[in-house]
């Protein structure tokens, strides 16, 4: 597309002078060469594999394009967009860091609640939204998808494409924004997303409390019916974790009424950041991700478990058959992935297998956002 | 242009022989209603947009799953259309009936399955009322969050396809934040769940999807939600303001201080007045606007809350500043901003709701334009607003008894949305794109953008059964709507093919 019809193009909301870009010396807008790159790929079906900082390369199957396909890094396309505090808005390149969008939210005493891992000091925005993995607070505030407000996209012929928006609310159309958040890029490159932020709190305390697992599921399940300020809530090595956040008084009252004694202010990082014990990766056996409702009691695996989002995201270190696995979770509601196979290495269909009726709606999906197979195959279900 | 289905323009539909529709269902699926005469069709033409009729050919009233599925199956051999309602209360004629289609009635699937107070979920059937649910969970000190203000009426059903809102959304979020798992059934009759009981599921984000899809993807048979703990206090202020801008400028800075309230809501003098002679609320009729900053929470953070509010408040100017003293008169507060819609209309004999949404920082700007359109166009026009999310419902006061008042009602509602759009904002924020916006969709997207939409629909319903001509709009329209509506000069879509 030459600039003059590109610009004809353009969004009303574009217009606006107050959408004008931040200049900074290392952020550039490099979407029009990842568009043409895109372009190039539809016209000779060749696969892409999409990265970012290549961080979460272990997430996933594995993208087999050798020999056929190409990399197609997003990292060039960086730079805050616009970043308006009062609005509670940001739109950010996928190319940026997620260290460089944290530390500008930072300086302006606001974050992305959903504390996004970054697995590495690379991770990008984009590779952030498109995995969709939230960290330890997201039981309360909610999870990556939550707080996406609206996307640019690039589709499957190259064309440069605007979902959603930079406003609260907004129902215009299907909602494309959340659906890219979590696909792993298999719908379509991610050029540009825009979040909802929001101000930290005035106070946080982490407090360690000693006490069996069944009191401590016994506890969450109750404190969660409690207004009080929880944020995070984790269970390892007899101790049951817990960050409150909120006002300087509320803070005060439920950590006194609690008890227990105060932990380390990194502590809740090393778990996002998978630091902690139960993930390094001198231990061979494949590291589960079990996802739950609310209030399971323990399920009946083999294998070393850590309990975080209260309960409701279980880590497991087990030997257990996938098959296994995926049944008991099934069991109890909820699903089973596997983050990290035998001795670290990549595991071969990572992700619970899709009722028939739901695999048929993704094929078609895909098919209709993606027909040629270019972006990341086989990166989520060998089929898509 | 007229907003009724139009053939030429949204696409042929297949022209089925009523009788032989009816025969066909009627031997399918003998236990369930089927409305056919006239005046038992009357009562479904329309939906809370009621500026626009049209009589269905049939309407199914079914009460089991297996019945809606058949009808799907049915509906889908035969090629015959099928628009999904709930309560009826949407305000984009989401649910408008289609003379050639089947009215699918989800009203009778009114039963709350199960409440998980352990798990903090509600399992609910798609007819049960908003309310309803937070009645059901209110004895274990939980409740449901979003709260339209139609939530004594309207499903939760039409809540989940119009990812409706309400007064409490900027802190507790949309409909989509708090639904976990929905189970739907396609056009072709077949079952599936999306979501989970689960914080998530494998694949993509299908329940996200399906959030306000306006009934165009498939049928929605059963809602899990979230609940949350009653908050332990909630305390609302009311700021009075001798000038809207004024009032606008003070959202921001409520926020700018670092404070998410529970419900931050603005009305405009004409608002005031007519909620005060409709329910007496305590509102200041000479205020140019007020806004109701309600925070919740633990009692402490509350107190150190509204002191900080207060002092911003005062800062921006406000006029004068009350907080309620108990919970009656917090009630109160909040009955005049819930029965806004109503009482506008008894000022009026009809009133034309808008649902757009700005940045708030373009608050200030926007409303300027609104007031000068209304001037323009002679037509006054009431506002009422999620301040704080930025979502607007400018009120436009017409007489549809008076010979094209109701045209240029529609005019000033879409100039009004043009300003949204302009100002990097969207034509619904809650609302619903339906029947009523399809035109407008044409300036918020660009043809390869609504191709994409088409796409999404074609992966769910290929034959475009499910409410054809709701929600995205054919490119042959936005090239009509284009051609007639030259923008600045500018033709917004060159590229398409004229009729
Ligand atoms: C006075 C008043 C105040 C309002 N205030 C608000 C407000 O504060 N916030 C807000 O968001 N809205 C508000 N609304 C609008 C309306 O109440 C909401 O859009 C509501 O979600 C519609 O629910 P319903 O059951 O009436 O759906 P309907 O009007 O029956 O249908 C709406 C749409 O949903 C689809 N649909 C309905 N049920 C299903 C199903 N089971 N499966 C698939 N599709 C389905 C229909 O096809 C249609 O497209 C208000 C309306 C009124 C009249």
């Amino acid at each position: 597309m030459s600039q003059d019809s590109h610009d004809a193009n353009r969004h009303e909301q574009d217009r606006h002078p107050t959408h004008a870009e931040a200049n900074r010396p290392a952020d550039q807008d490099a979407s029009e060469a990842l568009a043409e790159r895109v372009r190039r790929a539809h016209a000779d079906r060749t696969p892409l594999r999409i990265v970012g900082g290549d961080t979460k390369a272990f997430y996933g199957r594995r993208v087999d394009i050798s020999g056929v396909g190409e990399t197609l890094s997003t990292s060039a396309h960086r730079g805050i967009v616009h970043y308006d505090p009062v609005e509670l808005v940001v739109s950010v390149r996928a190319g940026t860091r997620l260290s460089t969008l944290e530390a500008a939210l930072d300086a302006e005493g606001q974050r992305l609640a959903c504390e996004p891992p970054h697995f590495g000091e690379t991770a990008t925005v984009g590779g952030m939204a498109a995995a969709g993995l939230s960290g330890p607070r997201r039981p309360w505030a909610g999870a990556v998808r939550d707080f996406v407000l609206g996307i640019r996209l690039i589709g499957h012929d190259g064309t440069q494409l605007r979902f959603g928006g930079e406003v609260m609310k907004n129902v215009a159309g299907y909602d494309l924004s959340r659906l890219m958040i979590g696909a792993q890029g298999c719908l379509g490159v991610l050029s540009e997303v825009s979040f909802k932020v929001l101000p930290k709190p005035a106070a946080t305390r982490g407090l360690r409390l000693a006490m069996p697992l069944e009191s401590a599921l016994e506890r969450l399940a109750e404190w969660g019916r409690k207004p009080w300020p929880i944020s995070a809530a984790s269970y390892h090595d007899g101790a049951l974790h817990l960050r409150l956040e909120g006002g300087a008084g509320s803070v005060a009252q439920t950590a006194g009424q609690l008890g227990g004694d105060t932990l380390e202010a990194d502590y809740w990082a090393a778990l996002r950041e998978q630091r902690l014990a139960l993930f390094t990766d001198d231990d061979p056996r494949p590291l589960w991700r079990l996802s739950l409702p609310n209030n399971i009691p323990p399920l009946a695996l083999d294998g070393d478990v850590l309990y975080d989002w209260a309960g409701a995201q279980r880590w497991l270190r087990s030997d257990a058959p996938a098959a296994t696995i995926h049944a008991a979770a099934a069991r109890a509601g909820g699903h089973a992935s596997c983050f990290r196979g035998q001795h670290g290495a990549h595991p071969d269909e990572p992700f619970a297998p899709l009722s028939p009726v739901l695999a048929k709606y993704h094929q078609r999906l895909k098919q209709q956002l993606d027909p040629y197979g270019i972006f990341n195959p086989g990166r989520l279900y060998e089929a898509l | 242009m007229n907003i009724l289905y139009d053939e030429r323009l949204d696409g042929a539909l297949a022209t089925p022989d009523k009788g032989s529709v009816l025969a066909d269902l009627q031997q399918a699926l003998p236990d369930m209603t089927l409305l056919h005469r006239a005046e038992d069709l009357r009562p479904f033409e329309c939906d809370g947009l009621s500026v626009y009729r049209v009589l269905p050919m049939l309407v199914a009233m079914p009460h089991t799953l297996e019945q809606v599925e058949i009808l799907m199956r049915r509906c889908h051999a035969l090629g015959v259309p099928v628009v999904t309602r709930g309560a009826g209360t949407g305000l984009s004629g989401g649910a408008l009936p289609l003379e050639k289609g089947v009215l699918l009635v989800m009203s009778r699937f009114a039963r709350i399955l199960d409440v998980d107070p352990q798990a903090r979920t509600a399992r609910v059937q798609p007819g049960v009322r908003n309310l309803a649910i937070s009645e059901a969970a209110a004895p274990h000190g939980l409740y449901y969050a979003p709260d339209p203000s139609s939530q004594i009426a309207c499903s939760i059903g039409g809540n989940v396809a119009e990812n409706a809102g309400g007064v409490h959304c900027l802190k507790y979020g949309l409909t989509v934040h708090n639904v976990l798992r929905l189970d739907v059934i396609t056009i072709e009759g077949e079952r599936m769940t999306l979501g989970a009981d689960a914080f998530d599921a494998p694949g993509f984000d299908l329940l996200a999807l399906f959030n306000g899809s306006e009934g165009m993807l498939g049928v929605i048979t059963e809602i899990t939600v979230k609940l949350l703990p009653q908050p332990q206090c909630a305390k609302v202020l009311m700021a009075s303001f001798d000038d809207v801008g004024k009032a606008g400028k003070a959202v921001g800075d409520i926020i700018a201080a670092g404070i998410v309230p529970g419900g931050l809501e603005m009305m405009d003098k004409l608002a005031i007045r007519a909620a005060e002679d409709f329910v007496r609320a305590g509102y200041p009729v000479g205020a140019e606007a007020i806004l109701l900053c309600e925070l919740d929470g633990v009692e402490s953070d509350v107190d150190d809350d509204c002191q900080a509010v207060r002092r911003v408040l005062e800062a921006a100017g406000a006029t004068a500043i009350d907080q309620a003293r108990d919970d009656a008169e917090r009630a109160r507060f909040w009955a005049g901003r819930k029965a806004a819609f109503p009482a506008v209309g008894r000022m009026s004999p009809d009133y034309y709701c808008m649902d757009g949404t700005i940045p708030r920082r373009e608050l200030p700007r926007v409303l300027k334009g609104i007031a000068d359109l209304s001037e323009q166009y002679g037509l006054a026009v009431a506002n009422v607003f999620h301040a704080g999310d930025g979502n607007m419902h400018p009120l436009i006061l017409f007489d549809a008894n008076q010979p094209g008042e109701l045209e240029l009602a529609e005019t000033v509602g879409g100039r009004i949305l043009e300003l949204c759009v302009e100002a990097g904002g969207s034509i619904t924020g809650e609302h619903g794109v339906g029947r009523e916006k399809i035109n407008q969709m044409c300036s918020q997207f660009r043809p390869d953008e609504l191709s994409v939409f088409h796409a999404v629909k074609a992966a769910f319903d290929e034959s475009r059964l499910l409410n054809p001509g709701k929600n995205v709009p054919t490119l042959a329209r936005c090239a009509e709507f284009g051609a007639m509506h030259v923008h600045n000069g500018e033709l917004p879509h060159p590229e398409l093919p004229r009729f």
